[in-house]
């Protein structure tokens, strides 16, 4: 089933797409790596689980509350683990990061305990059978808030002042911040968009999986710096694709080999990309920061 | 005599003392390895098969563990050598993840069952023997022709070629070392708990070694020393908190780090140290 694979890769590479674009508009802009980025894609998954429960199944309701809850967690770590930070050793904020990681790891095992827990079934199961294709809605629900955000994050990015803005900060920060452009403000709304977008992914993911526990941030954050290094550093549209290719990757991995390799893949894809083609798939431009 | 549990404590500090060292080594050249785990796992798993399947004597099943880890090193570290910075994070990250998942599935050595049967070898008095052992060869190193040579890297690769160092070769041999010191420590951590499972060399193992090194300070090699005593103990001191124990020390660890972002131990410092030491004054006066 080539088809049916291609569909679930598809899936899963939009919420891959997700967090790895907001790894990369972090890179972007700072030239840092956000290593708790996972941890607040997991916090999404839980806001998500908990407005689901309390809403009785208000899906919509429970997207924009894990947006709007993970992007001011986002904005936080700003504060306290890059802010103080600036100037210092380029290794500092990836201590801080694991730091602020390991704290939100172990508060969300304290108040929602160690065990997976699921979310209700919230949107009607529906099967359309297309041909040889089975879709759920569920499924389309996912695929269809992921582009609806991509579209988003595109526009804004694109077509507004404040897109523009954060464009020229990664482009060059100093001559940027030169040219009128209020850079920390910046660096605080590039959090927070960055965040919601995992917050988001984190909701889709818990739709889709039907598992959220406090430690699934980890290989996810590592797959999303994975996707965001097929796409390139700092490049949003190639992170976008960087994700599809992943997801695909990985979903025919595991019905053409074993599952118990499907991570090999991701992280073989990796090593070959970063001796034969560091810039990224899309190769935009390489980022001489380092 | 000394308790159990300190007796427990002690031998994980000597441990993570080692794998401290093992990152410190490549990072005194500049380059960060978030891959340890996966020289950890060659090493434990590679020195388990040698004692537990083949039945060899501990030390030279520990010797060809950590020098089958450096051959993985030098292999990693030669493609390495083309990138740099966040590529290399990135390039060792999923180095290490490979290891993992190539002993998931390697069944002669259990898969994911993990892998049972080597012998108790791992005592206090060896970690402590080998755990200085490797202090003194980071402390030889720093003051040898080599450890300069590392040193001029970090500062500025280019002008380090400039000035007749070989960057090449000694960009290498420093991975390479950090490997059979990562190696070294995952033969002794396999020795100690007597089962291993290819989990436990994951990021989370890779990122505990880094978090030493950075916290203690990257400046010196006393920083991944003192890094790894306080995050080994921390926790433990810590104990009374119940289950904030380890929301505490993440957030122990970003204070810390806002608080002296070069870690805890700097260059500053071990010359303040040496100066109040008895002995100093003789030192100059020659």
């Amino acid at each position: 089933m080539l088809l049916q694979q291609l569909v679930n890769g598809v899936m899963l590479g939009a919420v891959y797409a997700l967090i790895a674009i907001g790894y990369t508009l972090i890179f972007g802009v700072l030239g840092m790596l956000h290593l708790a980025h996972g941890e607040v894609f997991m916090l999404g998954a839980f806001v998500g689980l908990v407005v689901v429960t309390v809403t009785s199944g208000n899906v919509m309701l429970a997207l924009a509350a894990a947006m709007v809850a993970t992007g001011l967690l986002g904005v936080l770590i700003e504060r306290v683990a890059f802010r103080p930070l600036r100037g210092a050793h380029h290794l500092a904020p990836l201590a801080t990061t694991i730091g602020v990681g390991i704290a939100l790891q172990e508060t969300a095992r304290w108040y929602f305990g160690p065990e997976q827990k699921g979310f209700p079934a919230t949107i009607a199961l529906t099967l359309w059978e297309l041909g040889p294709l089975r879709v759920s809605s569920v499924q389309v629900f996912i695929l269809a808030a992921a582009l609806v955000l991509m579209g988003a994050v595109s526009l804004f990015l694109g077509r507004t002042r404040a897109g523009r803005a954060v464009r020229a900060t990664a482009e060059d920060p100093t001559v940027a911040g030169l040219l009128g452009v209020n850079v920390n403000a910046v660096v605080i709304l590039v959090f927070f968009v960055a965040s919601a977008l995992a917050g988001a992914a984190g909701v889709l993911v818990g739709l889709a999986y039907n598992s959220v526990h406090p430690f699934i941030g980890v290989q996810m954050g590592i797959k999303g710096l994975v996707v965001m290094l097929l796409g390139g550093l700092g490049n949003v549209p190639g992170a976008m694709v960087g994700g599809l290719v992943l997801g695909i990757l990985e979903v025919l991995g595991v019905a053409y080999f074993a599952s118990s390799y499907r991570d090999a893949f991701a992280f073989g894809a990796v090593m070959l990309m970063l001796l034969l083609r560091p810039e990224g798939l899309l190769g935009l431009r390489l980022p001489r920061r380092d | 005599m000394i308790g159990p549990y300190l007796e427990d404590v002690l031998i994980q500090l000597g441990i993570n003392l080692i794998l401290a060292l093992s990152l410190y080594f490549p990072l005194s050249a500049g380059q960060l390895s978030l891959g340890q785990g996966g020289f950890m796992a060659i090493g434990a798993y590679v020195a388990s098969w040698l004692t537990a399947a083949v039945g060899w004597p501990w030390p030279i099943a520990f010797a060809v563990a950590a020098a089958a880890a450096g051959v993985v090193g030098a292999l990693v570290g030669l493609p390495a050598l083309r990138v740099r910075g966040i590529y290399l994070v990135l390039m060792t990250m999923a180095f290490g993840e490979i290891v993992r998942v190539f002993f998931l599935n390697f069944t002669p050595t259990g898969a994911a069952q993990g892998f049972r049967g080597m012998p108790f070898v791992t005592s206090l008095p060896l970690v402590a023997v080998l755990a200085l052992a490797t202090a003194v060869l980071a402390a030889r190193t720093a003051g040898s022709r080599m450890g300069r040579a590392f040193a001029a890297i970090n500062r500025d690769e280019l002008a380090a070629e400039v000035i007749g160092v070989d960057v090449t070769r000694a960009k290498l041999a420093s991975f390479t070392v950090g490997a059979v010191v990562a190696g070294l420590a995952g033969a002794l951590w396999a020795h100690y708990v007597q089962f291993i499972e290819p989990e436990e060399f994951g990021f989370a193992r890779s990122v505990m070694p880094f978090t030493f090194v950075v916290v203690g300070g990257i400046e010196t090699f006393w920083g991944a020393i003192v890094g790894a005593a306080v995050l080994t103990l921390l926790p433990e001191w810590l104990r009374f908190l119940k289950e904030w124990r380890l929301a505490l020390y993440g957030v122990a660890m970003l204070a810390v780090m806002i608080v002296r972002p070069q870690g805890l131990i700097d260059h500053r410092l071990v010359g303040a140290v040496r100066r109040w030491l008895p002995g100093h004054a003789k030192e100059v006066a020659r």
